[in-house]
């Protein structure tokens, strides 16, 4: 893999306002993220994992400019420190409007989570893949376009002859390949994947993660990876950043996340997940967080784990801990924590 | 009697008429259920045998459409007819076929003694009433309860699910509780007569694996407590793992393999359990392939004549597509299976399923 990045965020942030009152005048603020900043790098999957409501969804909404941050930065191209030296090729993504967005939207598309309500269901098959094409004229001359929408049908494994089909005649998996074939329809260089397998039965989900394995080695794909399924980002990711409440608070390679977590949240997390081996029962060690994640309108000062951790001291409470590289006991990487420090969680084997 | 109901109203018979023969709560003998829909008859269920016994856990495994909830549902008597006929078979409670029974005896089965916990708690749970109303709802209707007591009770089955300032709390909405505590009520509700069956359709399915290893291990307690047997409803591998005492595997309406926990991990018997364990991605694992099973789960409309299976089956023969779909024969002790080739792929499973987790070996096997 190169290091070459493709894309980089800085201290990114997005509040929605809280309305209330007749007038409704804004009375609080959701900190859907609260500054996020990492490189993708070209080629790889960065997988972002975290629970419902820790912003995860709302990144990757960010990236694809779906929703426009509330500030922070966001460079297509190269890193954002690139951008400030005035690297050609470039481009801020905050700033960008006119045919810079609109060749940015080309660069970098999403896949969604549910098939079932991300395809209109009036449109066929071939109007839905071929809809990017209309907004974006130039990728894909007219007459060659149905023909284009069969190639892309075939390369994510349909029958191209069901073009004229519509998305309830498919099932949830085919639907979600449909997903995926408007989603590289543009030739992005980055595809943003928001939960593509969660609402898939489990017998069909390898076939989707297969899927787009094989569409990132065909074309030279970076991904961003956000889902919920610990096991399935590890399968499929080559860095894994880990999110709690807004922030980011760990980030490293698969292999450092998994095997030397240093962050209190993320042992816990990893603690959680039921591992299908009935070996291992009573044998796993587990790591159960009391209380639910705090509101992020109200988010906890200093650390926002600092409520449910069992390493919390009182400099916890007050200074939230940087994202820095920490030792790990073999390296060192990225961890929000003021008292990293590794801990075998899962006993990984090697069975490649 | 569990302590949780004292004083919630008038006093019970400490023995009820339903006690178990031989430790057997539940018999499934031979279970048909359809539905008839506008598009055709789809048979949900075709021929469904299976047993629970005291303190037993029982996993149905199974992906959407395979019939695991309509299991659930025919065992509880809450099928909706139509659309939906129990067209054959026998459910025994306590050695009695519920299926014999008037409505009226239904619902005395129903919820004192065998009771259920659904996948999504908040639309489960009623909006426009606070949630220790409904869990109070059921010792007032089933005990005859009077408010106070009743109420009383709901503080006290809130406390034993772990809910933090039950009391406070007990006047509150569904809405202002997270999906963790909402998942708690519906548990309350579920054992507030305490049950000697509680059945479990998905229900950590729409939580997160922190909230989802909560609501486990309240359950795993639960049940220890009271020797309940448990019918847990789960398509997820993992959670079966960690606290399934048996397996029965389900596709397309019938079972295709039956099993004690550990063998099936080590060594499954049926290449669609096969195939499952082969196509999830273990967290403990790296450079793992994930071998997918091909094509689709079928329509139930229009199951294949044959095997159900024999369309996506690597094993597949001539005589899987026209024999009738193979009966669910033990192989082993404890062991059934229902497939023509369960030797061969057996003894496949055995060499590739060799490389689980060190440790394995010694344990288990």
């Amino acid at each position: 893999m190169s290091r070459e990045v493709i894309l980089s965020a800085r201290d990114l942030v997005k509040h929605y306002p809280i309305r209330t009152g007749v007038l409704r005048r804004t009375t609080g603020q959701v900190r859907a993220v609260a500054g996020v900043s990492f490189d993708l790098y070209k080629g790889e999957t960065l997988g972002i994992v975290g629970e419902s409501g820790c912003g995860k969804s709302t990144l990757g909404r960010l990236l694809v400019q779906l929703e426009r941050p509330t500030s922070g930065r966001l460079a297509f191209g190269g890193t954002v420190e690139d951008l400030d030296a005035g690297a050609p090729d470039v481009v801020d993504m905050v700033a960008a409007d006119g045919n810079r967005l609109r060749q940015l939207r080309r660069d970098v598309q999403i896949v969604f989570q549910d098939p079932y309500t991300s395809l209109n269901p009036r449109k066929t098959v071939g109007d839905i893949i071929q809809e990017p094409f209309d907004i974006h004229p130039a990728v894909e001359p007219r007459q060659g376009r149905r023909r284009r929408v069969q190639e892309l049908l075939e390369l994510v494994g349909l029958n191209p002859e069901h073009i004229n089909r519509y998305p309830h005649q498919f099932s949830g998996g085919q639907r979600q390949r449909i997903g995926i074939a408007r989603g590289i329809a543009l030739n992005p260089k980055v595809l943003v994947c928001d939960e593509p397998v969660s609402a898939l039965d489990v017998s069909v989900q390898a076939q989707v993660v297969n899927l787009m394995e094989r569409l990132q080695d065909e074309l030279g794909l970076s991904y961003v990876f956000v889902a919920h399924d610990l096991s399935v980002v590890r399968h499929i990711s080559d860095r894994v950043g880990v999110m709690y409440l807004g922030s980011m608070v760990e980030l490293g390679d698969e292999e450092q996340i998994y095997e030397r977590p240093t962050h209190p949240y993320t042992q816990a997390l990893l603690s959680a997940v039921p591992v299908p081996d009935p070996t291992l029962r009573g044998r796993r060690e587990e790591i159960v967080l009391s209380g639910d994640v705090p509101s992020p309108a109200n988010p906890p000062s200093g650390c926002r784990f600092h409520t449910r951790c069992w390493k919390a001291q009182d400099v916890c409470a007050v200074e939230p801990p940087p994202l820095a590289p920490r030792p790990d006991g073999v390296s060192a990487h990225d961890s929000a924590c003021h008292f990293a420090e590794p801990r075998t969680i899962v006993e990984t084997v090697d069975v490649s | 009697m569990s302590e949780t109901l004292q004083g919630a109203g008038r006093p019970v018979p400490a023995e009820s008429s339903w006690t178990p023969v031989d430790g057997r709560l539940l018999d499934v003998e031979d279970l048909f259920v359809e539905f008839r829909t506008r598009d055709g008859v789809a048979k949900a269920i075709n021929g469904v045998s299976f047993s629970l016994d005291e303190g037993e856990t029982l996993a149905v495994l199974g992906e959407s459409g395979s019939g695991k909830s309509v299991t659930a549902q025919a065992i509880m008597g809450i099928l909706d007819s139509p659309p939906g006929f129990i067209t054959g078979g026998r459910i025994r409670y306590c050695g009695t076929d519920l299926l014999g029974l008037t409505e009226k005896q239904r619902r005395e089965v129903r919820g004192p003694e065998i009771s259920m916990i659904f996948q999504d708690a908040l639309s489960s749970l009623n909006p426009v009433f606070p949630v220790g109303w409904q869990i109070a709802e059921m010792l007032r209707v089933h005990r005859g309860a009077n408010r106070s007591d009743a109420r009383e009770g709901a503080i006290r089955l809130m406390e034993r699910v772990n809910i933090p300032a039950a009391r406070q709390r007990v006047n509150a909405f569904p809405h202002q509780f997270s999906g963790g505590m909402r998942q708690r009520i519906m548990i309350a509700m579920a054992i507030a007569l305490d049950p000697a069956v509680l059945i479990a359709d998905e229900p950590t399915t729409a939580l997160d694996v922190t909230v989802q290893a909560q609501i486990m291990a309240l359950l795993a307690e639960l049940q220890e407590e009271r020797r309940m047997g448990l019918i847990l409803i789960t398509h997820d591998l993992g959670v079966v793992a960690d606290v399934a005492d048996r397996i029965a595997v389900m596709y397309a309406g019938r079972l295709v393999e039956t099993a004690d926990v550990h063998p099936i991990y080590a060594a499954p018997a049926h290449p669609y359990t096969k195939g499952l364990l082969a196509s999830i991605p273990r967290l403990d694992q790296k450079g793992q392939e994930l071998s997918a099973i091909g094509g689709l789960p079928p329509n139930l409309t229009r199951i294949p004549p044959g095997c159900p299976f024999n369309p996506r089956c690597p094993y597949a023969q001539d005589v899987c597509r026209h024999d009738p779909p193979p009966p669910l024969i033990e192989v082993r002790p404890g062991r059934r299976s229902a497939c023509h080739f369960t030797d061969r792929v057996l003894a496949d499973s055995e060499v590739e399923f060799d490389h689980t987790h060190p440790g394995a070996q010694e344990e288990g096997r």
